[in-house]
């Protein structure tokens, strides 16, 4: 009797168990999703809100933005993880890391794929074209999730142009004006007036652009890895021979690599730079004079110039957890609803004019532009028209650069202007070597990822 | 060699080893081969696609300028560092050795440098001569003399050797002082009474004396200026400017971490495996050598 | 010695005397002046950074170098201690006190760590004979030829596998797998008399006793000076914490000093900066100064 009953209860305790069971499957804990980036504070901050509040408005999927370090930090972590069949649902990468996520076929789930897949709609008819480009296929098809897309503009110190006698609301529109203007500056009492950050991304990425020249072959490697660089043509060796020459003439000062020269200008040591429209934060809070933004200069003397510029920043990319390791649907689906989370109007505006990265869509645009907001907040405009510049159509030489282990490219680029601005070779031998290293570097990427 | 008298016991002392020998086949010998096994491989940065390539990767390594740039660099570090670590040192150590009033004191305040790391020897080396805030960078531009390093590939060389010689005295003063102070006395009276002058004195007996003691410090401080500097470099110059201030194990990681060419990388990690076990061989066998007078 | 020389040489060497004295007092100021002159030029790197972090971020941004202290000094250590430094703006700053707590850790774990292990290999290859004994022992030798920083990538790999990236064990771990504490502490038990091990053996001790009441207690200068090597070796650790840590609660104060350094990030906080250089370095010196007995001699003695 007692062994019946146990019996029963065992069994009823087993069934509830197997019901309840069921149930929380059915329910579904929150599905997990990682996602890894490179943006440090008060970026990162922002960002983990935006993944906040859309964790909060459904309770299918939780993502989980953490901080990896660096963008090349992030990206290593990223590539060890793979190989480690851990690797995060959604990481952060840089625009110049582009091709190398895309020749990784078996590690990324190309966006338009991952859409496909899941059945999740996002429109990119209407988002900013130079953004749209950068991270597509030839064909239109989008590989990843535009997010954090910035461009170069110039920065300047209206305090210094008055008291150079230099209108103070007119940055000047090419070359041969700045360098005009930079000596204007140098006789009022700047010992250096200008200088620039991110050298490559500048003075050789979006010059080529705005200028309509080609980077490298194949439409800047889009076309394919069997792609050579043409920087060393006769108007990239003018304007760097100009900048030489503007150094020695104590016009311009290099600042160093990447970011270094950012604080150049907001410390009074230079009357102008040109840098990332997002440093627009940084000047904001540390400048204490009379700034402005203005679009980058040219030369006129070039047919198609002027231009749009190309974007910089990074963008999402989906990846397979490891190599023949697959994943749920639900973690697709998770990450697809996740980017159309980020696509939703009013998220990505908030994201533009909080950040100063550039509005997602042309009509994100035209809603914060309604509002006034660039009316109170003077030139933050100014990247986004700059990126609209030429009619808003690009061609192949503005519609950004896709060429394997580009990171290494940018420095070997800055290592030879190092040697240049030390006066051990002119523009001809910089553009040269650079040339010849930076093809060694893309027939080795061609090699390494020939399947 | 072995003591005659021993414990029985096979399984104990395995049980005694065996962690430290877990670690070291997880640790080390796993990553080691796996880093000759990489070094023979042509493979994209995610490990997709991987090819054989044999000895490939070691030819284009030693064909290209960049990796011979970084080898003189680091032979011309190493041995600055080396040579005036060494001279500092021995000059110090000479000096202490005599018995004079507070040598107890100086000896302390010689030693603890040994204790800073190399990064923050050079984060403080740069206080120093940070063209915009350093008391040395400052008074050299205002002698008209163009001081910075961030630009100067000759200047951060500098900087980096000084950073690094810097830590690295401590280190040679107490194996130099340790050595003068074991030279039996007897030895040095014997000459003074003869009438050799110190200075006499001291080239020749007392540092062919020393001889050991220097040839060890040699070879540590070579090994320490190929390694352990990476630190100092990497708060400092980044190996730059325009790769000025490129050691080879610096190169190692640039290739590896940041430009993601593991076949180099793993190939210039093996090409420096060999030079550290060469140079560990010599200092071995001479050691040996010197058990015997 | 002076007095046997002047009575055997006489009034010459009365002479020779005077003059050699004169040629001592020259020597001692030489020497004073020469270990003075060292003293100093270790010291000033110190002395500028400590003076400076007792300033105002502005005096120093402003590029004059004080020579003095000035009156910002606790505001400075508890705003490096507590935040990483005043301003909210600077990107990438840690707590000092989460770095410092951090190296700690490590740096004890990493001497304890080898330590131990050492010692316990060390035991097994000199007082037992067993197969492979040899062979062993030469495994752990060949590591001290290659350092860490030769096999960084695939040893990053491994711990990426293990799932051990951003954790105090893939910080200390990988990096006890070395040799030097085991080679000393072999050549130490090597000079234990025989008759210690006859007399354990005759008292009935199995191996274990000897080891925890004979042994131990005799290493113990060697342990001390052991640590003191030691702790450096793993509060100086560089490469492997700035490749494998990214989760800052987790970053040690020797590679978070450097990422202070922005590269542009943000307005370098000097004054910061350098109080923070200043906690970064008290902890290992304090360590050689109080132990300097022990450490010089277990320096001189693991070169044999």
């Amino acid at each position: 009797m007692l062994r019946r009953t146990l019996a029963k209860g065992a069994f009823a305790l087993t069934t509830a168990g197997i019901v309840t069971g069921r149930q929380a499957i059915a329910q579904g804990a929150p599905v997990d999703i990682q996602f890894w980036h490179g943006l440090t504070q008060p970026l990162g901050g922002m960002l983990e809100q935006i993944a906040a509040d859309f964790n909060n408005s459904q309770q299918r999927y939780r993502v989980n933005a953490t901080y990896r370090g660096s963008y090349a930090e992030t990206m290593v972590a990223a590539i060890a993880a793979f190989r480690a069949n851990n690797a995060p649902n959604i990481v952060q990468m840089f625009e110049v890391g582009t091709a190398t996520m895309m020749a990784a076929t078996r590690a990324t789930k190309p966006l338009w794929e991952l859409l496909q897949q899941t059945g999740v709609n996002i429109n990119f008819d209407d988002v900013l074209p130079a953004v749209r480009g950068y991270y597509s296929l030839p064909d239109g098809r989008m590989a990843s999730m535009p997010f954090n897309s910035s461009t170069a503009v110039a920065f300047y110190n209206k305090d210094m142009f008055r008291k150079a006698d230099l209108d103070p609301e007119a940055f000047p529109k090419t070359w041969p004006a700045v360098a005009d203007a930079a000596r204007k500056l140098k006789a009022a009492g700047i010992a250096t007036p200008m200088t620039t950050s991110w050298p490559t991304w500048l003075m050789v990425e979006q010059f080529s652009a705005i200028h309509d020249l080609p980077l490298a072959t194949k439409g800047n490697g889009f076309g394919g890895l069997d792609a050579e660089l043409t920087i060393n043509n006769p108007l990239m060796v003018r304007h760097m021979q100009n900048l030489i020459d503007w150094q020695k003439e104590g016009l311009f000062r290099y600042g160093g690599r990447d970011n270094a020269a950012d604080g150049l200008l907001p410390s009074g040591e230079c009357a102008f730079t040109f840098a990332s429209s997002g440093t627009r934060a940084r000047i904001l809070k540390e400048a204490k004079f009379d700034w402005g933004t203005a679009m980058l200069p040219y030369y006129d003397d070039v047919p198609k110039a002027p231009l749009n510029s190309i974007i910089g920043g990074a963008s999402l990319w989906s990846m397979n957890k490891g190599s023949g390791v697959g994943r749920s649907e639900a973690e697709w689906r998770g990450v697809a609803e996740f980017f159309a989370w980020l696509a939703k109007p009013d998220v990505a505006a908030k994201w533009h004019t909080d950040t100063g990265y550039l509005p997602l869509t042309r009509s994100g645009y035209e809603q914060v532009k309604a509002s006034g907001f660039y009316k109170q907040n003077v030139g933050a405009d100014v990247p986004i028209e700059q990126i609209l510049r030429g009619g808003g159509v690009l061609t192949e030489n503005s519609r950004g650069i896709r060429l394997g282990g580009f990171p290494e490219i940018r420095n070997i680029i800055q290592e030879e202007m190092e040697r240049a601005f030390q006066g051990q070779q002119d523009a001809k031998a910089l553009l040269e070597n650079a040339t010849r290293r930076g093809n060694v570097v893309l027939r080795n990427f061609e090699r390494a990822n020939r399947t | 060699m072995r003591k005659s008298v021993i414990f029985k016991g096979k399984l104990l002392p395995l049980l005694l080893m065996l962690p430290q020998l877990v670690i070291t086949s997880i640790f080390f010998f796993w990553p080691a081969g796996q880093a000759i096994w990489s070094s023979l491989l042509r493979e994209d940065a995610f490990g997709l696609n991987r090819n054989f390539v044999g000895l490939e990767n070691f030819a284009e390594v030693i064909a290209d300028p960049t990796w011979r740039g970084a080898a003189e660099n680091t032979v011309l570090f190493a041995f600055s560092v080396a040579i005036l670590a060494l001279a500092a040192a021995l000059l110090l150590a000479v000096q202490a050795d005599k018995a004079i009033r507070g040598s107890e004191l100086y000896k302390t305040l010689l030693i603890w440098p040994y204790a800073v790391a190399p990064a923050i020897a050079a984060v403080l080396w740069l206080f120093l001569f940070h063209p915009q805030i350093g008391l040395i960078g400052r008074a050299l531009n205002a002698a008209q003399v163009a001081w910075d390093y961030r630009l100067n590939g000759g200047q951060a060389m500098l900087l980096v050797i000084i950073a690094s010689a810097w830590k690295q005295v401590s280190y040679n003063f107490i194996f130099f002082l340790a050595g003068l102070q074991s030279i039996p006395k007897a030895v040095l009276e014997a000459a003074s009474i003869d009438g050799a002058r110190p200075v006499r004195r001291f080239w020749t007996i007392v540092f062919p004396l020393l001889s050991p003691t220097s040839f060890f410090l040699l070879t540590v401080n070579l090994v320490y200026a190929f390694f352990d500097t990476f630190g100092v470099i990497h708060a400092l110059t980044q190996g730059g400017p325009a790769k000025a201030t490129e050691t080879l194990i610096y190169k190692v990681y640039v290739d590896g971490v940041e430009n993601l060419n593991l076949g180099a990388s793993a190939a210039q990690s093996v090409i420096l495996m060999l030079i550290v076990v060469a140079v560990t061989a010599v200092q071995f066998r001479f050691i040996e050598r010197k058990v015997h007078y | 010695m002076a007095e046997s020389l002047t009575k055997e040489r006489g009034v010459a060497g009365d002479f020779t005397l005077r003059a050699s004295r004169a040629r001592q007092r020259r020597g001692h100021w030489m020497t004073h002046g020469v270990l003075l002159l060292g003293v100093v030029i270790f010291a000033l790197p110190i002395w500028i950074t400590l003076v400076g972090s007792t300033h105002d971020v502005n005096t120093i941004g402003r590029g004059e170098v004080p020579l003095w202290f000035g009156n910002h000094a606790v505001q400075n250590y508890i705003a490096a201690w507590t935040r990483g430094g005043e301003a909210v703006r600077n990107t990438r700053a840690v707590p000092a006190g989460t770095m410092l707590w951090n190296s700690a850790v490590m740096a004890t774990l990493i001497a304890v760590g080898k330590i131990a292990i050492s010692l316990l290999s060390a035991y097994a290859v000199v007082f037992f004979s067993f197969p492979g004994r040899m062979a062993f022992f030469w495994m752990i030798f060949i590591t001290l030829m290659l350092p860490v920083e030769v096999r960084i990538i695939p040893t990053f790999q491994v711990v990426v596998d293990l799932h051990l990236t951003d954790s105090m064990a893939g910080l200390v771990i990988p990096v006890i797998a070395s040799a030097t504490a085991t080679l000393l502490f072999r050549q130490f038990f090597l000079t234990i008399p025989d008759e210690y091990v006859e007399a354990a053996k005759i008292d009935g001790a199995g191996p274990l006793r000897f080891f925890w009441d004979v042994v131990l207690p005799l290493s113990r200068t060697n342990i001390a000076a052991l640590f003191v090597i030691l702790f450096i070796y793993g509060w100086n650790q560089y490469l492997w914490p700035l490749l494998i840590i990214t989760d800052t609660r987790l970053e040690t104060i020797v590679v978070g000093l450097s990422k202070m350094i922005g590269r542009g990030d943000a307005q370098n906080e000097w004054n910061a900066i350098m109080a923070t250089a200043i906690l970064a370095l008290l902890p290992p010196v304090a360590v050689v100064v109080l132990m300097q007995r022990w450490f010089v001699k277990g320096l001189t003695e693991t070169e044999k």
